[in-house]
Order: C-alpha cells, then sequence, then structure tokens
C-alpha cells in the first residue's frame, strides 16, 4: 500500500454514500396504480411466461453485448428462461436476486463456463459486439480470450505475480519481455495494486493478502483488454477495507470497460452499477437504471426485494 | 437440579477407551519399526567391529585361536557325555551336573583352512588367553593357493627374498604397514591390466570376429566383403601379439616384486606357514589395538564395504555395483513411470469422461497393485527379455547369436518389470493430486482463454506436482526393495561390468547388473558358508535400508521445495 493512511480514510467515506452518491433507501410512498402489481410470484407458480419489465433508457444504450432469449437447463430442470438483456458499452451492470435465481449461471453462459459441465443444454443465444457466442462454429479458446472474468473466491494461480497477470499473453504464446512488462504494470495499475507489488512482481501470488489477491485477478482479467468483464461476487469473501477497494476499482474500470457484475449485496450494486438487473427464479424481472431500480421500481417483487422484504 | 454422570457413560463419552486403542495400535506398530531398525542397526553396524582374539587350550591337547561369535547354553545329552574320553568325563559330568543338567559354550571362528567355526564347550577348555600379539589377516585368494578369507594366528617375521627383514611382530607389524600400500598398488595395477588391458584387447578381436560374421551373413561366405573383414581380423591379431607382449612384461615384473615380499607366521597349533604380503588385505592385532586403532580399522573395512567390488564369491570385499546397481536401476525405473503414470492418469481424470468404462480401468489399475511381484517378472521375462529382447537381437545384433545381446536378462528390462509393477502406485497418486487441484484454478484459466492442455501443464500439473512426487516416492520404495521379479530379469551374484563405465557408449543397458537384495540373497541363502557370511547379511540389509532411505528422503526433500513453491501458504 503506497499510501495507506490517505486511503483508508477514504475507503470509510466509501462506506458512506461518496464519493457516488448512493440512492436514497426506497422512499416511503404509496403504490401507484401504474404499478406492475399482477402477482409475477403466482404467475411463476403456475408455470406461465413471465415478461421481464425493461425500462426504456435501457434501449438508448449501444449495447456490447445482447443476451437474446437465453434459455439453459441442468439436466431436465430449467435454470433460465427465456433471458433478454442488453448490456449496455462502457457502463457497470449489476445482477441482483436472491441465491438461486441464475445470475451466476447467466454470467457463467457468458464466456461459455458452463460448457465445462456435464448435462448442460441451452437455447437461445448471446452476442458480443454482434458476433454470435453459442453459434455453430464459434471457437470457444477465442472467444473466452475476448473476456475477463473475476470469480467470487480469488483464484490467483500458484505462480509469481507477474506470470499470473502476464497469463492470458503467455497463453497466446507472448514471448516479448518489453510487451509483458509493459502490460503487466498496465494491468497492475487499472487494478490499483501497482504501488503495493511493484518490487515484489516475482514473488509468488499466493503471499497476497485476500484483497490483494482478488486485485491481481482484475489484473489477470483486463490484461487482455477485454470487450466485457464479468465479475462474479468479486467481493463476497473480503472484508469491508478490501471489499471498498475493488468497489473503487469497478467504478474506475467503467468507461474503458463493460462490466457485468454478479452481486449478492444490494448496497453494493447501488453504489457500483450504473444499470441494475434483477433476477428471480430463473427469471429476468426488471432492468433499468440502477437509480431507477432501487427507487421507483416498476414491480413489486424488484421492490420487496430491494427494500429487504424477501431474498 | 445436578445430574450426576454415570461413570460408565463418561468414560465412553470421553471415548478413552478408543483413544488408548489407537494409541496402542500405533505405538505397537512404531516399536516394531524401531525394533527391526534397532535389530538390523546393531547387527549389522557391529559385523566390522575388530573382534578380541581367544586363544583356549583344550583338555584333549589342541589350542584354537580365534574370535567368539556368538554362545548358547544347551542340555548335552548322555551319548556326548559318554563319548568323552575318560579322563576328563568325570569333571565335565560334574560340571554339568552343578549347572543343573546344562552346558555353556562358545562358538570360535578360527579361519585358516576349512573348518571354520568350532563350538567350544566350557567344560573341555583348561586355559584360555588373549594373546596380545595375535593378528588376524584378511586373506585374498590367490591362483597358486585355494585358502582364503580370515586367518588366525602369530605374526614371526617379514621376509624380503626369503631373508628376514623384521624379526619381532611388532617390527614386523610396523613394516608391513609400510610396504602394505605399495604392494595394493601393484596388485591394483595388475588387476587393472587384466581387466582392461587385457579386456580391451579381447573385445577388440571379439569385435573383429563379429565383423567377418556380419559379412557372411550379409554378403555370404565368399564375399569380397569377407575377405575384407577376414583380413582386418588376421591384421589385428598380429598387432594384438605386440600388445600382448607388453602387457605381459609388465604383469611378470608386477608379480615377481610381489612375490619378494613375505609374511612367516605361526597358527595356534605351533605350525608356520608362509603368505605373500600382495595376498594380504589387511592385518592387525586386534587384542593390542586402542581405541583410535580400533575405530580406524573399523572404519577401512566400512570403506572397503561400501567402495570396493566384491572378492572370493562374494562372501569378502565390498558391494560398491550393488549400490551402484540398485540405485541406477531405481532411478531408471522411476524415469520411465513417471511418464507412463503421469500420462495415464491425465486422460483417466482430465480427458475420459467419467462411465462404467473408466471406473474398470480403475478397478483394474488398482488390482494391478496387488498382483504378486513374481509374476511380473515372468512376464517382464517372458515378454521384455525373450520377444522383445529377442526381436531386437534377431534384428541388430544377428551376428552374435546364439549368445544373447538384449534377449536376456538386463537393466533395462529389470528397470521395465519394475516401473511396470509400480504404475499402479503412480497412477492412482497422481490422480489423487489432480483431483485435490481445486476447480477454481482450472475455471480461472480457462478463463483466460486458455486450452485444455495450457490448463494442466500450467496450473494442474504444476499445483499437482508435490502429490505426484508423493506417488513417485511409493514407487521407488517399492521399487529399490523389490527383489523377486530381478532374479527372473537380469540381476545376478556377481556382474563382470557395471552398466555404465569409461566404454563406449558408456551406458550399456543390455548388461545384467548387481543388486543389494539380490545379493542380501544370495549372501544369507545360496552360499556354502552361511555361518561366516550371517554378519554380512545384516550388513548389507542395513545398507538396502539406507540406501532406500537416502533415496526417499532426496524425494521428500524435493516434495516440499515443490509444495512451498506451488501451493503456497494460502489463508
Amino acid at each position: 500500500m503506497a499510501e495507506p493512511k490517505r486511503q483508508i480514510p477514504r475507503r470509510m467515506d466509501m462506506m458512506q454514500p461518496t464519493p457516488r452518491p448512493l440512492p436514497a433507501s426506497p422512499p416511503e410512498q404509496p403504490r401507484t396504480g401504474d404499478r406492475h402489481t399482477s402477482g409475477v410470484l403466482d404467475a411463476i407458480a403456475r408455470g406461465e411466461r413471465v415478461e421481464s419489465r425493461i425500462h426504456e433508457q435501457v434501449a438508448n444504450e449501444d449495447p456490447v453485448l445482447g443476451i437474446e432469449n437465453f434459455s439453459l437447463f441442468y439436466g431436465p430442470s430449467k435454470a433460465l428462461h427465456d433471458v433478454n438483456l442488453r448490456v449496455p458499452r462502457g457502463k457497470v451492470t449489476a445482477l441482483i436476486g436472491p441465491s438461486g435465481c441464475g445470475k451466476s449461471t447467466l454470467l457463467r453462459s457468458i464466456n461459455r463456463l458452463n460448457d465445462l459441465i456435464d448435462n448442460v443444454r441451452i437455447a437461445g443465444d448471446m452476442k458480443l459486439n454482434g458476433d454470435s457466442i453459442y453459434g455453430p462454429r464459434v471457437d470457444v479458446i477465442e472467444l473466452r480470450k475476448r473476456m475477463g472474468m473475476v470469480f467470487q473466491k480469488s483464484n490467483p494461480f500458484p505462480m509469481s505475480i507477474y506470470e499470473n497477470v502476464v497469463y492470458p499473453l503467455r497463453i497466446d504464446g507472448v514471448r516479448d519481455r518489453a510487451m509483458l512488462d509493459e502490460v503487466c504494470e498496465r494491468s497492475l495499475r487499472g487494478a490499483a495494486l501497482w504501488d503495493e507489488v511493484k518490487d515484489r512482481l516475482h514473488a509468488s501470488a499466493l503471499r497476497l493478502s485476500g484483497g490483494q489477491q482478488q486485485r491481481v485477478c482484475i489484473a489477470r482479467a483486463i490484461a487482455a483488454e477485454p470487450e466485457v468483464l464479468l465479475m462474479d461476487e468479486p467481493c463476497s469473501a473480503l472484508d469491508p477495507i478490501a471489499t471498498g477497494k475493488i468497489e473503487d476499482l469497478i467504478w474506475e474500470l467503467k468507461g474503458t470497460y463493460s462490466v457485468v457484475l454478479v452481486t449478492h449485496n444490494m448496497q453494493q450494486a447501488a453504489r457500483c452499477s450504473d444499470y441494475t438487473a434483477f433476477f428471480y427464479l430463473g427469471r429476468l424481472i426488471e432492468y433499468g437504471p440502477t437509480e431507477t431500480i432501487f427507487t421507483r421500481p416498476l414491480t413489486t417483487e424488484t421492490e420487496d426485494y430491494v427494500s429487504g422484504r424477501f431474498g | 437440579m445436578r445430574r450426576v454422570a454415570d461413570p460408565q457413560q463418561t468414560i465412553r463419552a470421553r471415548g478413552e477407551p478408543m483413544l488408548w486403542l489407537c494409541g496402542g495400535a500405533l505405538a505397537t506398530c512404531l516399536l516394531m519399526v524401531a525394533g527391526l531398525l534397532l535389530f538390523v542397526g546393531w547387527n549389522g553396524g557391529a559385523t566390522f567391529w575388530p573382534r578380541p582374539l581367544m586363544a583356549v587350550a583344550l583338555r584333549d591337547g589342541s589350542t584354537l585361536l580365534g574370535e567368539v561369535t556368538r554362545d548358547d547354553t544347551y542340555t548335552p545329552s548322555a551319548e556326548r557325555l559318554a563319548e568323552l574320553p575318560d579322563e576328563w568325563r568325570t569333571a565335565a559330568t560334574v560340571a554339568v551336573q552343578s549347572r543343573g543338567g546344562t552346558a555353556h559354550r562358545r562358538l570360535l571362528r578360527t579361519g585358516n583352512t576349512g573348518d571354520h567355526f568350532r563350538w567350544v564347550d566350557d567344560f573341555a577348555v583348561t586355559a584360555e588367553t588373549r594373546p596380545e600379539l595375535a593378528v588376524v589377516i584378511d586373506r585374498r585368494a590367490s591362483v597358486e593357493r585355494e585358502a582364503w578369507g580370515k586367518w588366525y594366528g602369530y605374526l614371526d617375521a617379514l621376509l624380503l627374498d626369503g631373508e628376514p627383514v623384521a624379526t619381532t611382530p611388532r617390527d614386523a607389524l610396523a613394516r608391513i604397514a609400510k610396504e602394505h600400500p605399495a604392494a595394493m598398488q601393484r596388485n591394483e595395477r595388475i588387476e587393472s591390466l587384466r581387466e582392461h588391458a587385457i579386456g580391451r584387447l579381447a573385445d577388440a578381436e571379439e569385435e573383429a570376429r563379429l565383423a567377418i560374421r556380419r559379412a557372411d551373413l550379409r554378403h555370404g561366405a565368399n564375399s569380397p566383403q569377407h575377405g575384407l573383414a577376414q583380413a582386418a581380423f588376421d591384421a589385428l591379431r598380429v598387432e594384438q601379439v605386440q600388445a600382448r607382449k607388453a602387457i605381459d612384461t609388465e604383469l611378470t615384473a608386477l608379480r615377481t616384486e610381489n612375490e619378494r615380499w613375505q609374511l612367516r607366521l605361526r597358527n595356534a597349533d605351533g605350525r608356520t606357514e608362509k603368505l605373500h604380503l600382495a595376498d594380504v588385505v589387511r592385518i592387525h592385532a586386534p587384542n593390542d589395538l586402542s581405541l583410535a586403532g580400533q575405530l580406524s580399522v573399523y572404519a577401512d573395512r566400512w570403506w572397503e564395504f561400501l567402495t570396493a567390488a566384491p572378492r572370493e564369491t562374494n562372501q569378502e570385499g565390498g558391494v560398491w555395483p550393488a549400490i551402484f546397481c540398485t540405485v541406477l536401476m531405481t532411478l531408471l525405473m522411476s524415469l520411465l513411470v513417471v511418464p507412463f503414470g503421469v500420462l495415464a492418469a491425465l486422460y483417466i481424470r482430465e480427458y475420459a469422461k467419467a462411465g462404467i468404462l473408466i471406473s474398470a480401468v480403475r478397478v483394474a489399475v488398482n488390482n494391478l497393485a496387488g498382483v504378486p511381484s513374481i509374476v511380473f517378472g515372468v512376464f517382464g521375462l517372458g515378454f521384455f527379455c525373450y520377444i522383445i529382447g529377442g526381436s531386437i537381437d534377431s534384428l541388430f545384433y544377428p551376428e552374435r547369436l546364439p549368445n544373447p545381446t538384449f534377449g536376456t536378462g538386463a537393466l533395462i528390462w529389470a528397470s521395465l518389470t519394475l516401473a511396470l509393477l509400480t504404475l499402479p502406485v503412480v497412477i492412482v497418486s497422481t490422480e489423487e493430486a489432480l483431483a485435490a487441484v481445486p476447480s477454481s484454478m482450472r475455471e480461472g484459466s480457462y478463463a483466460c482463454g486458455a486450452s485444455k492442455w495450457q490448463t494442466i501443464r500450467r496450473i494442474v500439473l504444476p499445483r499437482a506436482m508435490p502429490g505426484l512426487m508423493t506417488g513417485v516416492i511409493l514407487a521407488m520404495a517399492r521399487g529399490a526393495g523389490e527383489v523377486a521379479p530381478l532374479m527372473l530379469v537380469g540381476a545376478v551374484k556377481l556382474a563382470p561390468r557395471l552398466p555404465f563405465d569409461g566404454d563406449a557408449p558408456f551406458f550399456h543397458p543390455s548388461r545384467s547388473f548387481m543388486h543389494l537384495g539380490f545379493h542380501i540373497y544370495d549372501l544369507g541363502f545360496q552360499s556354502q558358508n552361511s555361518e561366516a557370511n550371517k554378519p554380512m547379511v545384516f550388513t548389507t540389509t542395513l545398507l538396502l535400508i539406507g540406501v532406500v532411505l537416502f533415496l526417499n528422503v532426496t524425494a521428500v526433500w524435493l516434495r516440499s521445495r515443490l509444495r512451498r513453491r506451488f501451493v503456497g501458504a494460502q489463508f
């Protein structure tokens, strides 16, 4: 840590609604008639198709990733039901929802990590910058190189920090030392870790603290300049200070990268994201700008969830 | 209200009987292992210690000189006592009766000729002393004298050209200490001339002879190639005559010099005999040695044991070839088994889809580990030696047939057989190590766009390396101690040449080899003089344990290094 004294207080601020204003908790206002109250839960229980409520603002954004009618089955059971989602370019999109709602499954479907699991079938398609992800002639390896992924539990490889970060380049066969050095520094700076590890790049990544390890993973994920950065609850195993650093980082990565963030933590979604998608029982219930989702959601289910009434 | 626990219940709840049972089982295991090591260590370690010499005068007038190797108490039968001469039967009977019908006796190693060991009953002894200047000599077998091994007696003088140059025992010992190294050097030179110089000539001649045969086989007996090879052979013969003459001259000179020095000796009965200094491997007077002297003899004999080649049908000298070949074979085996085992485990764990077939393969691999090792030996002999080796011979060495080159027991076939034997161990432990690599790491790698093989090579294998090393350690421990299959596929009592030497191509995998385990078996059960070999059996066993321990400790050290590097102190 280069300047811990300055950083930690800032971190504490971060817990509060700065530097990005935290949307005020849902205002205590009576439900109005235009609100969707038809009872999505009942519809799901009856096995009916549930229409997602997509806010208009989403349509104005330039999509980097389009998920089109995507369904996924684990054996006989359907885990995702006809999801339609357009991930805007250069923004942070949070996927929230209670456990088992399929948000991680959807994230892992984007870079086709679910291919590794037996018995998984899918229907529908996704498009990364217009290129099909599930098309018949797609090279999965090449596809994954266009995305970066950060996992719930930090998973640095058993090698040095340097080698961890340049791993995506190494597997591409890059040998040029200068290029590797440059990518390593750029990625570590991008992951706000450079100042802390620049003197021990060749020490084992496993010796770092949990938060640092997760930032090594983020550096690794952005090393190959991915078109989309997928983050699967990146802070769930971290303490508040480390969490704050990662959240800061997500905020900084925005613009340069398009981030899809799965989170359990609604405050995190509120603090970090531009758009929020609420999933429930494998369905996309509502999708719109974060502020609207948290303050004036269109469905009661979303409101119940974001205000902590269930989930 | 306070409930008072039933004491029976408490003890069961606290599980103390189980604690004692488990702890007791562990303690018994440790005790057995420690007992084994102590027993072998004690018996093997004491072999080379110079023991005091004992001179005993017997009632029948004879005198024996030797070292006590063991003693026991037995009940002499009435007939045994009745056989004794009249004049001391009474005394013996009284002695036996005073001990409640038992007698004490000692086994005396008397060496010299023929009968090496004598049981001496205490009641048959009239006097016993420890003569200060009695000497024990380790003798080499020589061309003109069959007797070898230990000689116990007294040193009278050292003779040069038949004339005494030192006449008191102490002077003679001092003079011998001065002259002996030179004699040993001459011996070594003779050995080296006989083995290398003459051996090389013989090899060259054999090679030329084979060239003729090769020409015959390829081009026919009347071909010009045959003529050329024959001419080369004749030329070589002429050339060799000169070389052989030079060697013979040197040999004769060395032998003549050796024959100038002689020891005049007197045995326990007072008979004198002469012995060439060159035939003495080691001479010392154990009763006269200080502690430092004893230690130096002890160290010297260990050194010879560890570094020299065996002499006198393996019963004396060292076991260096056996040590070398045991280690070499074990390393070669590891080198062969690790790639095979790891690749097989990789396929089973990483590539194959789980199913009945894979389960069946796994069961088969585990069962393979339970097959008796001699079965592998039989397979190795039949498949590697006869089929593969025989094919190699007929393809590449047809001129040497019917003498087999690869088509018989060989280092390479022994290593392959043991590799097969230890394959299940490596596969099972590698599989476990692979399974223990967290799936989060694989996913992390796949998410970076790595292919399956890149993930295996860069992430999974390094991470599984310590577990893989465990498999190698287990395989080495099993392979180094295995004897039964080796007897069929290449271990021999005495290998004239090491499989690794200065002659091109330096490594000769087709040679048969010596092995410590087989050496133990051979010493203990295959030689005529098992009583004399018993200490050597223990010493060789101690050495085998040491070698296996050394190999394992090296592997464990390597593993801990890898573990530090790849598994790390996560959380």
